[in-house]
Formats: structure tokens, C-alpha cells, sequence
């Protein structure tokens, strides 16, 4: 038996966490105060993941860069691939919330999209 | 000089102005202007482009940008007029505003009532006492936020952070994921005023170290900076000889503090409180001076917008009910109650609550002086305690909230005060 300490980072509580692992497996969470963290422990010692946010540049808008964000949580593993596929990245204003930037950035099946209005 | 009129006038575009702005007008006010000093709504959420926004607010989480687009949505839906690149010069006692832009030149706003929601700003390098040269290369965190996530430029490309705000974590990881090698964040507190998941999710991910009880002690560089000597403090924050190390770098960000931009309201006869540099307001968000109510980090800086929009809400909700009331009280039998922050409970706000005009339930919000393990938040009302409620650990850079009824407070008819402490386990 294998206990874990983890912060969680699934709201700005950041409630003390405690996982018990049997091995490969999670056999209980506890310090957690909502369903929240106990996904997240789950996650965070098998497959921990993150949303990666960033900007790119954009032409012909009225601001020089549009924010954009992983549509989903991605394998922490892959961040800076693709930090690395967003180098480069233009695009032509006017940008809206939730348009597709970068589709399936890195291979991870996951989109990129614009967090910001830019007309 | 054009002169217009309008029932609330709403100073800052930001998220508590925004919130503030669209409450007023769904509690049946029409007559809104918000005035925005920026060339866009949305004020600091624009830059802060990381997600973990509007888990209370929308029961989602949003980036910065998404979170203020929400409210600038509902502010379009609800018409309310909005200016933009417009400076409020001045705020007078009759609630007469001078404020000037391109268009319009100068001009004034008669106003019935005002909601202040400036927002605040960073402590600057000259506030701090950084003894070195005055090279390029030194930016407070926010402006290189700006930089980064608006402007598209790279203040650098190694860092040293000095200060452990949410800002300067979260920039730690931004200029990372951007390619800079960010060397150090040093911290002159025993512990960070930033957000523990923070800590988890931009310096641990990224193997950087945080060094508290460390400050700035040398700035190399006379055009750019070069370098940067960190040491150790002692107690009285008073750097130990002996404990130097240098970092070669070519920029130093600041992340140390922010401070409410409160002179319109100062000018304008506001009574400020001194230990968060914002008014003092009673439960209505109602400063001294009558009709002019604050919300947002304007009143106290807060860690969460999600606390910003709710209390800016209450802000718009009270100053509608004032100006529909012919802009005079609800008269209330009711005395205010002051709210005494003591033993280890820095300041609250509100400062005093009327438990006859009070809502049902209210949330008092205050922040610690120091850190405390296994303690306890504890409300008196005069030396009767009646909330007592255990906490594993309570940190300044985490606000603190009790909820006050009115059914308890009608229990205590004759109660002259409020006491909010921290008690040892």
C-alpha cells in the first residue's frame, strides 16, 4: 500500500488530498470535499492531464493576439508538443469564441479554440 | 460643457462594473451609463487568459476572456450604453461626473447614483525599495501578462519572479510554456500569497523553485539587466549576509501586491479603510458618502471573479433600490453594527451590517494576518460567541468568508458589536 499526497487544483480551494494505491490501482481517495477532487486524484496519479491555454497571433483585428485554450484536458505529458504546434499560428480576424484554431493539435484528438472575440 | 444625465453611473468596465451594471438595470433601473477607460469591456480578464474562472458563477470553468465575454453578452442583451477610452477626471459630492475621451471632448454626468469599480493596480518597482541600476528588463507581472497574451511580444527569455502573487505564478508558467527558462520565484514572506493550486499547476508541473523568505538584493546591468542577487531574510525581513546567489538573467518580473486605485474616490470624500486601501461600506456596499456605493478590487482585492461578480451584483441590486427609492434611504429603525476584525482577522467587509435592512442571509468577507494550522473562524456578537467553525489552515493570499443571519442578529436586539477572530485550536 502507497499513499499519495496531492494539492488539488480543481478550484481554488485547494483541498489537501490523500491517495491510497494498491499497486497500479487507486484503492480510496480522501481530504477531497466534492467530486471534483476525487476525479482529479484518480487522474492525477494514473493519467494526469491539464487544459493548456495560449495565444496566437492574429492579422487584420484589432488586437495582435486572439487567446485560445485545449477544448478538453490533455495528458500533461504532451504540453509543450503542443505549445510546439502553435508556434506559427496565424489567423485572420474577425475570431469568435469556441472557433476551431488547430484541429486534433498534437495527435492528442483534442481542438484548439478561441477563448476571445477579436473583430 | 455637454452636460448629461443618467440615474447610475458605473466607473470601470471590468468584471464588478459589468456585473454591477447589469444587476442595476435587472433590478429595474434603464437609465445606466459604464464608463471604460480601456479601448474594450472586459478590464483585467482580458489579459488573464488561463482557465479556473466561473466555477461558482456558471458552474463551468473559463478562461479570463470567455468568463468576461459572458457578462459583456448580458450587458449588450440588457442594452446598457457604455463608453470606451474615456478617463473619469473627477467624481464630485452632488454626483456630478468629469470624464473626457476623443469624441466628446470633456463632458459631465449628473448622476443619482455612482458605483465606483476601478479595479486595482500592481505595486511598483519604486514602491518596493530594489536596491541596483534602472535597466530595461524590470515589468511588473501584469503588464508582461499584457504583453505576452495581448500584444504578442516576449519580455524575455530568462527570468527571475520576484514575489509569489497568482500573477507572478501564473506568468512562471506562461513565459515557460512560451520557451523563456524562468529560474527562480523568490518570495520575501514565509509563505505564498498566491493560490495553492497555483503553486501546483505553475511551478511544481514545471520543476521551478520557489525560495521563500528570499528577496531581490542586487540588480546587475546598466542597459539591460544581466543578473539578479537573491538572499535570504531574516524575522524582521532584513536580508542575512552570507546568503547570496546570483542567477544570470535578462528580466525580473514583479508580483508583489496590488493596491485598490482609489483616487477619484479619495477626492471625492470617501472614507478609506487603511488596511486594504479601499472604502469603508456598510452591508449595502455603500460608502460614507451617500449614493456612491464600491465593488470589486476597487473596495478590497479579491482572489476569485467569481466573488468579484457576486458582490458587484449586491453592488447594482443596492444602488437601483436607492435610486428607485427617489434616491433617498429606506429608513430603518435599526442602528449599524459594526464588524471589529481582531486576533488575527485583518478587516471585514462590510464594516457594519443594520439587521433590520440586512437580507436574509450575508456574507462577510475578510482576510488573516499570518498563517494558522487547526484554528478556528469565530463571530461574537458582543462576548457571546456564535460561530465557531474549525479551519485545517487559513493563509492571507486565501479570503475568508462567515455568513451572518438576520434571524440570529433579532435574537440580540440591544447588540452594539460584531467581533470576527481567529482562535487557537
Amino acid at each position: 500500500m502507497e499513499t499519495r499526497e496531492l494539492i488539488c487544483i480543481g478550484c481554488p480551494m485547494g483541498c489537501p488530498l490523500k491517495v491510497e494505491m494498491n499497486g497500479e490501482e487507486v484503492s480510496s481517495v480522501t481530504g477531497n470535499t466534492c467530486k471534483r477532487g476525487d476525479d482529479y486524484a484518480r487522474k492525477e496519479v494514473t493519467n494526469p492531464t491539464r487544459i493548456v491555454t495560449s495565444s496566437v497571433i492574429v492579422e487584420g483585428g484589432s488586437l495582435a493576439a486572439v487567446s485560445v485554450k485545449t477544448k478538453s484536458d490533455i495528458p500533461k505529458g504532451k504540453i509543450f508538443e503542443i505549445m510546439k504546434a502553435l508556434k506559427g499560428v496565424k489567423v485572420q480576424a474577425p475570431v469568435h469564441i469556441g472557433d476551431v484554431i488547430v484541429s486534433n493539435v498534437a495527435d492528442t484528438g483534442v481542438d484548439i479554440i478561441a477563448t476571445k472575440n477579436i473583430y | 460643457m455637454l452636460r448629461q444625465v443618467y440615474d447610475i453611473v458605473v466607473v470601470g468596465g471590468g468584471p464588478a462594473g459589468l456585473a454591477a451594471a447589469v444587476s442595476a438595470k435587472r433590478n429595474g433601473v434603464e437609465s445606466i451609463l459604464v464608463l471604460e477607460r480601456d479601448k474594450e469591456l472586459g478590464g483585467i480578464l482580458n489579459q488573464c487568459i488561463h482557465n479556473g474562472f466561473g466555477l461558482h458563477t456558471f458552474k463551468e470553468e473559463l478562461t479570463g476572456p470567455e468568463y468576461a465575454g459572458r457578462f459583456i453578452e448580458q450587458l449588450e442583451e440588457e442594452k446598457i450604453k457604455y463608453k470606451l477610452n474615456t478617463m473619469v477626471m473627477d467624481i464630485s459630492e452632488e454626483k456630478v461626473i468629469t470624464a473626457m475621451n476623443r469624441e466628446d471632448g470633456m463632458f459631465e454626468i449628473e448622476a443619482k447614483a455612482v458605483i465606483l469599480a476601478m479595479g486595482c493596480r500592481e505595486r511598483s518597482r519604486g514602491a518596493l525599495n530594489i536596491p541596483g541600476y534602472r535597466p530595461a528588463g524590470i515589468y511588473s507581472a501584469g503588464t508582461a501578462q499584457r504583453l505576452v497574451n495581448m500584444e504578442g511580444y516576449m519580455p524575455g527569455r530568462e527570468v527571475v519572479i520576484l514575489g509569489s502573487g497568482d500573477i507572478g505564478l501564473i506568468m512562471a508558467r506562461r513565459m515557460t510554456l512560451e520557451g523563456a527558462k524562468v529560474k527562480v520565484v523568490a518570495e520575501l514572506l514565509p509563505y505564498s500569497g498566491g493560490l495553492k493550486r497555483n503553486i501546483v499547476q505553475c511551478l511544481d508541473d514545471f520543476g521551478i523553485p520557489l525560495k521563500l523568505s528570499h528577496t531581490v538584493v542586487d540588480i546587475d546591468g546598466k542597459e539591460r539587466v544581466e543578473g539578479i542577487t537573491i538572499a535570504e531574510v531574516d524575522e524582521n525581513r532584513k536580508p542575512i549576509p552570507g546568503t547570496e546567489e546570483h542567477y544570470t538573467c535578462d528580466t525580473l518580473l514583479l508580483s508583489c501586491g496590488l493596491i485598490p486605485e482609489n483616487e477619484l474616490s479619495r477626492s471625492l470624500g470617501v472614507e478609506m479603510s487603511p488596511i486594504t486601501s479601499g472604502p469603508l461600506v456598510n452591508e449595502c456596499l455603500e460608502t460614507n458618502v451617500e449614493g456612491v456605493f464600491a465593488c470589486g478590487n476597487v473596495l478590497h482585492v479579491h482572489d476569485l471573479v467569481d466573488f468579484v461578480s457576486e458582490e458587484a451584483g449586491a453592488a447594482g441590486k443596492h444602488a437601483a433600490e436607492y435610486v428607485k427609492n427617489g434616491a433617498k434611504h429606506q429608513p430603518s429603525a435599526a442602528k449599524d453594527i459594526p464588524i471589529v476584525a481582531t486576533e488575527g482577522a485583518r478587516y471585514t467587509v462590510p464594516k457594519t451590517i443594520n439587521p433590520e435592512r440586512m437580507d436574509e442571509k450575508h456574507t462577510v468577507r475578510f482576510r488573516v494576518g499570518d498563517v494558522y494550522k487547526n484554528c478556528y473562524v469565530s463571530v461574537y456578537f458582543g462576548d457571546k460567541r456564535v460561530i465557531h467553525r474549525k479551519r485545517p489552515v487559513v493563509a492571507p493570499g486565501e479570503m475568508e468568508e462567515v455568513v451572518l443571519k438576520k434571524e440570529e442578529l433579532a435574537a440580540f436586539p440591544e447588540l452594539s458589536q460584531i467581533t470576527v477572530k481567529i482562535e487557537e485550536a
